[in-house]
């Protein structure tokens, strides 16, 4: 992955944002900061730590990653507590709960804790608040799962470590909770230079698309997910189903999957049972690292839909608002965040609901425009990876100031 | 010789207080008691991240009662509080008061609206940065204002008037001091919350042409 040059958002974001970075970026000089987190490669913290600190450091602020080291028992344990923090039902025993204690005390021994700042990420490294004893300094979490329902107990655990923090950071308003300590909302990003965002040539993108036997002189309708139950993929079908019979369109469903989960090879096969033998459905299961697949079918579409029943962020709906698509998503999750209804995309509750907006922006093409270009300038002002970086400075700033308004 | 204009810039980062309405009642007794910023965020958030869209609609909690709850005719009239007439954010706090409590008097309903969709309170911490940018003139002050960000116009159009106190923009307040009365009191009755801030930088430009002339100081 190739790293750009904070002047190659220029021409994307405009000067000024730019510019303002550097100007809150020079109120952190002479700070270290340390971000956490449990895994140096692969998941959604990583990628975007993996972009943001080189970042950081051309704009001058010495930002740094470590990474907790754990054995095969500790991240059960942490996959446990991923799934129950989700609302799925897991039994934690006391040693499960002191194990996990354990470990983090151990990576303290070994850390270098030589900053000004810590940034904490998810429920993994948490327990590292502890050093706040000995050393002082700044300590903010930074919690990137949806909170909405988390088992009880577990939260309650994990309450004792976050509530020693000086803010909880969470990715979307529903995911905040009752805690003694403020609460700041970062909303995730996408980077428009990524192989999934990237402009690319119309050559590449139609050789792409009709590689797939998609025909591309007929309306296209795509959900981009991996195939989830809380992804409705076999709902997305039956709207299909429902506009069919009035516009001559085609579906295509594309998303990855790990062959190994049994959920999602059962997903897939009741999403091609759902689908039968229409020609005009496609169903594409990809491999990993297809983000320049993605961008071409999400760029080749008339109209995306993300008929999610549960979403963290749903990053895909800002990927392809990105791409000045007409979207229409389920309001869950981080969504309603990203659509305005009518403004900047559609909502919707159900099949018919989404069959009936399908129908309409299938056929008004210049609404469908309209909603694209709104989207894209929302995205654009708000969910691009040069906002996130002025987030978490400000997140850096707010740790040393306390007041509402402050003027640096 | 007046003072130079010396342009800043703003930037928000969202609170969340972990409060959230699933009714008119409910979200009526949080806009009681939640702090001032958290206000001042719900009425202006929309247009710091919109503005380039017409601006409608114009705060939070219209948006919510009207998508969310359904109720149209409150949300209409939560959305047509004029805001450029009041002087600060518990103004603002007690008309949005009124308003639903006016409502309430005459539709007694208090549907919940669907579970996930509840009203989520947030606030924000505000920092305000000086830019390297000022005008000595008016001349200069256009020059400046056609490139100057959408955040560092919003500093000196909102947050200036309601949070900090001023009685006028900012903007308003400097052409006074340079003497052009009444280019200050067209672009201080200019109403920001019923345009974009795209246009109302427009609006802005073309008085200055029109009223920036000594002559008619």
């Amino acid at each position: 992955m190739d790293q750009n040059q904070l002047n190659d958002y220029i021409p994307i974001v405009g000067l000024s944002v730019v510019h303002d970075l550097q100007v809150i970026a020079e109120k952190l000089n002479g700070k270290t900061i340390i971000n956490v987190n449990s895994t140096a490669v692969g998941g959604g913290v990583a990628e975007i730590l993996t972009r943001m600190i080189p970042l950081l450091n051309q704009l001058g602020v010495n930002a740094k990653w470590d990474v907790i080291k754990g054995n095969e028992r500790f991240f059960n344990i942490t996959k446990n507590f991923h799934n129950a923090l989700h609302g799925v039902k897991v039994d934690f025993s006391q040693d499960d709960f002191d194990f996990f204690v354990h470990v983090n005390r151990e990576n303290m021994k070994i850390m270098n804790f030589d900053a000004d700042i810590f940034l904490i990420h998810d429920p993994q490294p948490v327990v590292l608040i502890e050093m706040k004893k000995v050393l002082g300094k700044h300590w903010a979490w930074r919690c990137h799962i949806d909170f909405t329902n988390p088992q009880m107990d577990l939260m309650e655990f994990l309450n004792q470590f976050i509530e020693q923090y000086e803010y909880a950071v969470f990715s979307a308003p529903a995911f905040s909770r009752k805690l003694s300590i403020p609460q700041a909302l970062i909303a995730p990003s996408i980077d428009p230079f990524s192989d999934k965002n990237k402009e690319l040539p119309k050559e590449q993108i139609n050789s792409i698309v009709e590689g797939y036997g998609i025909d591309l002189s007929r309306p296209i309708v795509t959900q981009i997910s991996r195939f989830d139950y809380l992804k409705d993929p076999v709902g997305v079908v039956k709207v299909y189903k429902l506009v069919k019979p009035y516009i001559d369109c085609q579906l295509v469903l594309a998303g990855g999957g790990a062959t190994d989960d049994p959920e999602g090879m059962k997903v897939l096969e009741d999403v091609r049972e759902a689908a039968g033998n229409d020609p005009d459905i496609h169903i594409l299961f990809l491999p990993p690292s297809s983000d320049v697949e993605i961008n071409a079918l999400q760029r080749a579409s008339t109209v995306i839909l993300q008929k999610s029943l549960k979403e963290g962020f749903g990053l895909t709906v800002a990927e392809a608002l990105w791409k000045e698509k007409p979207v229409i998503a389920g309001a869950v999750g981080g969504i309603p965040l990203q659509i305005k209804h009518q403004y900047s995309g559609i909502l919707s509750y159900s099949i018919e609901g989404t069959a009936y907006y399908l129908k309409q922006l299938l056929h008004e093409p210049e609404y469908s425009r309209e909603l694209g270009i709104n989207g894209k300038q929302h995205i654009k002002e708000n969910f691009l990876i040069t906002r996130h970086i002025r987030d978490y400075m400000l997140l850096f700033l707010s740790l040393m100031n306390k007041e509402d308004i402050i003027y640096l | 010789m007046s003072k130079p204009f010396h342009f800043y810039t703003e930037y928000n980062l969202p609170l969340l207080l972990g409060i959230k309405s699933s009714n008119i009642r409910n979200l009526l007794e949080n806009i009681r008691t939640v702090p001032d910023a958290s206000i001042y965020y719900h009425t202006h958030r929309f247009l710091q991240q919109h503005h380039f869209l017409v601006p409608e609609p114009p705060n939070d909690f219209a948006y919510w009662i009207r998508n969310v709850l359904n109720l149209t005719e409150l949300g209409e009239a939560t959305a047509s509080i004029n805001i450029a007439s009041l002087n600060n954010i518990n103004d603002v706090r007690q008309k949005l008061i009124k308003t639903i409590e006016d409502y309430s008097s005459k539709d007694s309903s208090q549907a919940n609206c669907v579970k996930g969709t509840e009203f989520q309170f947030m606030s924000c911490k505000t920092f305000c940065l000086p830019l390297d940018c000022h005008a000595k003139d008016l001349n200069e002050f256009a020059e400046q204002l056609e490139s100057i960000s959408i955040n560092t116009f919003y500093y000196h159009i909102f947050e200036t008037q309601l949070r900090l106190g001023k009685n006028k923009n900012d903007f308003a307040d400097w052409f006074e001091t340079l003497g052009y009365h009444e280019l200050a009191k067209r672009v201080s009755s200019l109403d920001p919350y019923t345009t974009t801030l795209n246009g109302l930088r427009e609006d802005i430009l073309t008085l200055i042409k029109t009223y920036g002339s000594k002559s008619i100081k």
